[in-house]
């Protein structure tokens, strides 16, 4: 039997594609959340081959809080072009001025909770019925329930008190008017094997992610990178330092990490040293100057 | 390539789930092996021993790394399965956490469902008691191929060998009862990491493997049927651009086993022959194609799929009916209706059903089979005869778990109620 043995990638693989295919087949009008970040292009990734040589059957879409890393924008772009994939747009900044939010204000304002009301109103607008995210059960506690099929009712919200109990691969997709399904595709992976199959499979990101001079300054232990709209608190004086990204948000709350990976290999071996890092030899552990939030979406709980 | 990336392309994927409450050291057992296996970061760590100090303990208390089902106990939310991930340089695990009172057999069930490998926890001051014999049924209704009984807590019957053994001989008897195929026996303390991950020095008369090394050496890919050829079709590529006019490819995953281009193929329901002409992935031609593969396959002749079908093989044709006997778990608080018309889910397929008898239930306790009493509710288990709107094309569970297996969903809830093992 040792002719069909597919590794743990594989398998993922094989696992993301067919849920999917599940929403395609289940819901009238899916969407897939793009951030621009690794976990969604590895997700978009995933849905190309699950249509291939059709194209993806439902559109991406992007809430733009107008506070990305130009980068980012330029690699959507980009990709967007290269593969005739549609991506939908949606401002934050809208959601702002039309009085639907109040902005926080000074430093340490941040446009992250924001997003939901924008996405939300999206959802409304386009009558979406299935919202795809990258997000991982690995990434912290409460998401460690979190089903593939994850309901939520007319208001968007999520009961994790009463959630479908999910057998098998028979996903539950029924649903009442109003209602929608957020999915998880990569509910099980973790961070190093979104690495790994980045590497296997040999897919572009942007270059972010790699080392990379840049103007930063320290703020409670991270390193943030300066910006227009970055208001700097008193003491805080801009740096230049070789600087890289272990998760793509927000410059507000992206952590930046002092590194000197320049290859996606060099990242994979940069993961696995975090991972194996004794007890005590964290405090002068620069891998580990990453905000908490960078963390719970990098993999830590 | 390095030795890094190759190592890690070669990791094999292991679902297990842990049965076994907490009074029997679960969460110190699951605490003990990512800690032991490095998977614990340094912030959670820290985090734990804080905990460990205010609560006055000298040693960490791993049983707090895995505290979130405890805390949702205390305050009254409805327990879940919670699902945790580690890696070794040989095989990146999943673990379905479940918790094993009587009144959590939907969430065993559940994490059951998708299980290589249960991990049995037994106390070794109690032996083999009425909750062991619950998990060790929900393991063998569910098919897990393979079952590791660990009798936890040897620090505190002196390491004796006796006590292990007699545990041993009780747990047969048991099994013998079940339809377990595979069951290993270890001696542990989760608590001192005995035999956990690393050998024990305290129970030199136990030559037997380490619970990590049968997690890592447990032959786990003949636990897919590579038999019996089994692809329901997921969805139906039809791309209509000018480079693929004529295109029609049928996307799914393999559900049972190998398809090879040109094998003869038969379509269900329709009952149309033909040849597969191609299985491919992304511009990647296969040679062949085994479970769980997700993949797309052409077929020689133009015939009318749709999802829900299925393309079998020539070896062995699945069973037909309208109705079936499954073994039923009620997994919602309202109870079954007798009589009642649910949603079924089987494979790709969507149709609705009528629960037309109850024959028994089991008392999952004492596994005796209760005559008579026709109600099914909540953490229940019976076997049941299902009515369905059209003919369902299946194996039984114990030959496939994949089309074998069904859910039952209410009509007016859409909540997913019921998980049923065609028998």
């Amino acid at each position: 039997m040792d002719g069909y043995h597919l590794n743990h990638l594989q398998e993922l693989e094989a696992e993301s594609i067919y849920v999917i295919r599940e929403v395609a087949a289940q819901f009238e009008r899916p969407v897939l959340l793009f951030s621009g970040g690794k976990d969604s292009i590895v997700m978009f990734h995933l849905a190309r081959k699950a249509f291939w040589p059709a194209k993806v059957p439902f559109p991406l879409l992007h809430i733009d809080t107008g506070h990305n890393f130009p980068e980012t924008l330029e690699f959507r772009d980009r990709l967007m072009e290269k593969t005739g994939a549609k991506c939908i747009v949606r401002y934050v900044q809208d959601t702002i001025d039309a009085g639907k939010v109040v902005e926080e204000t000074g430093p340490g304002a941040s446009r992250n909770v924001l997003q939901t009301v924008t996405l939300l109103d999206a959802i409304e607008e386009f009558k979406f019925d299935a919202a795809m995210g990258g997000g991982r059960r690995d990434e912290e506690k409460a998401r460690a329930k979190e089903r593939f099929f994850s309901h939520r009712d007319v208001f968007g919200q999520w009961d994790p008190k009463n959630q479908r109990p999910e057998l098998w691969n028979l996903f539950n997709g029924r649903k009442k008017l109003g209602e929608h399904f957020r999915v998880f595709p990569l509910s099980n992976w973790t961070e190093m094997d979104v690495w790994q199959y980045i590497y296997m499979e040999n897919i572009e990101i942007p270059s972010l992610y790699f080392t990379h001079e840049r103007e930063v300054f320290l703020r409670d232990g991270v390193w943030l990178a300066t910006a227009p709209f970055m208001e700097l608190k008193e003491g805080e004086v801009p740096v230049k330092k070789r600087v890289r990204c272990r998760t793509i948000g927000d410059i507000t709350n992206t952590g930046l990490t002092l590194s000197e990976a320049n290859s996606v290999l060099d990242i994979i071996k940069e993961v696995a040293a975090t991972r194996t890092t004794e007890r005590g030899a964290r405090a002068d552990d620069k891998r580990s100057e990453t905000s908490m939030e960078d963390r719970k979406k990098e993999g830590y709980f | 390539m390095s030795d890094l990336i190759e190592g890690y392309l070669n990791m094999e994927l292991l679902r297990f789930t842990t049965a076994g409450s907490v009074d029997d050291g679960k969460s110190t057992l699951i605490g003990r092996l990512l800690y032991d296996s490095k998977a614990i970061f340094e912030d959670q760590l820290e985090a734990i021993e804080r905990a460990s100090e205010r609560a006055g303990s000298d040693e960490v208390n791993l049983a707090l790394l895995t505290d979130g089902l405890r805390a949702e106990r205390e305050q009254g939310i409805t327990i879940d399965v919670a699902y945790r991930y580690f890696a070794t340089p040989k095989r990146k695990f999943i673990i379905a956490d479940t918790p094993g009172h009587v009144q959590y057999t939907r969430n065993m069930v559940t994490g059951a469902s998708t299980a290589n490998v249960a991990v049995i926890l037994v106390d070794a001051r109690h032996g083999v008691l009425e909750q062991t014999i619950r998990h060790s049924y929900i393991a063998s209704l569910l098919q897990i191929p393979h079952l590791i009984v660990t009798v936890n807590k040897m620090d505190l019957v002196n390491f004796d060998e006796k006590v292990f053994e007699d545990i041993k001989d009780q747990f047969r008897k048991l099994a013998g009862k079940l339809e377990i195929k595979d069951v290993r026996f270890v001696p542990i303390s989760a608590k001192y990491g005995d035999n956990v991950v690393k050998r024990s020095e305290n129970m030199p008369w136990y030559e037997g493997p380490t619970l990590m090394y049968l997690l890592e050496t447990i032959h786990i890919s003949s636990d897919w049927n590579h038999t019996i050829m089994r692809f329901p079709v997921q969805y139906v590529i039809r791309p209509q651009s000018d480079k693929y006019h004529d295109f029609r490819g049928y996307a799914g995953r393999i559900a049972s086993g190998v398809f090879k281009p040109g094998d003869k193929v038969t379509v269900l329901p329709s009952g149309l022959t033909t040849r597969i002409k191609t299985i491919e992935m992304m511009e990647k031609q296969l040679d062949k194609a085994f479970a769980p593969m997700s993949v797309l396959m052409t077929l020689e002749d133009d015939i009318d799929i749709s999802r829900g079908d299925m393309i079998v093989g020539e070896n062995k044709a699945p069973q037909v009916g309208d109705e079936i006997e499954i073994m039923l778990c009620w997994l919602n608080e309202t109870p079954m209706r007798l009589g009642g018309k649910y949603y079924l889910k089987h494979t790709t397929n969507d149709l609705r059903c009528l629960v037309q008898d109850v024959e028994y239930k089991v008392d999952i306790n004492t596994l005796d089979k209760i005559h008579g009493d026709k109600s099914v509710g909540l953490n229940e288990i019976a076997k049941v005869k299902l009515r369905t709107t059209k003919p369902l094309y299946y194996d039984s569970y114990r030959t496939n778990r994949v089309t074998g297996s069904l859910i039952l969903i209410d009509e007016a809830t859409n909540n997913t109620v019921g998980a049923g093992m065609i028998v």
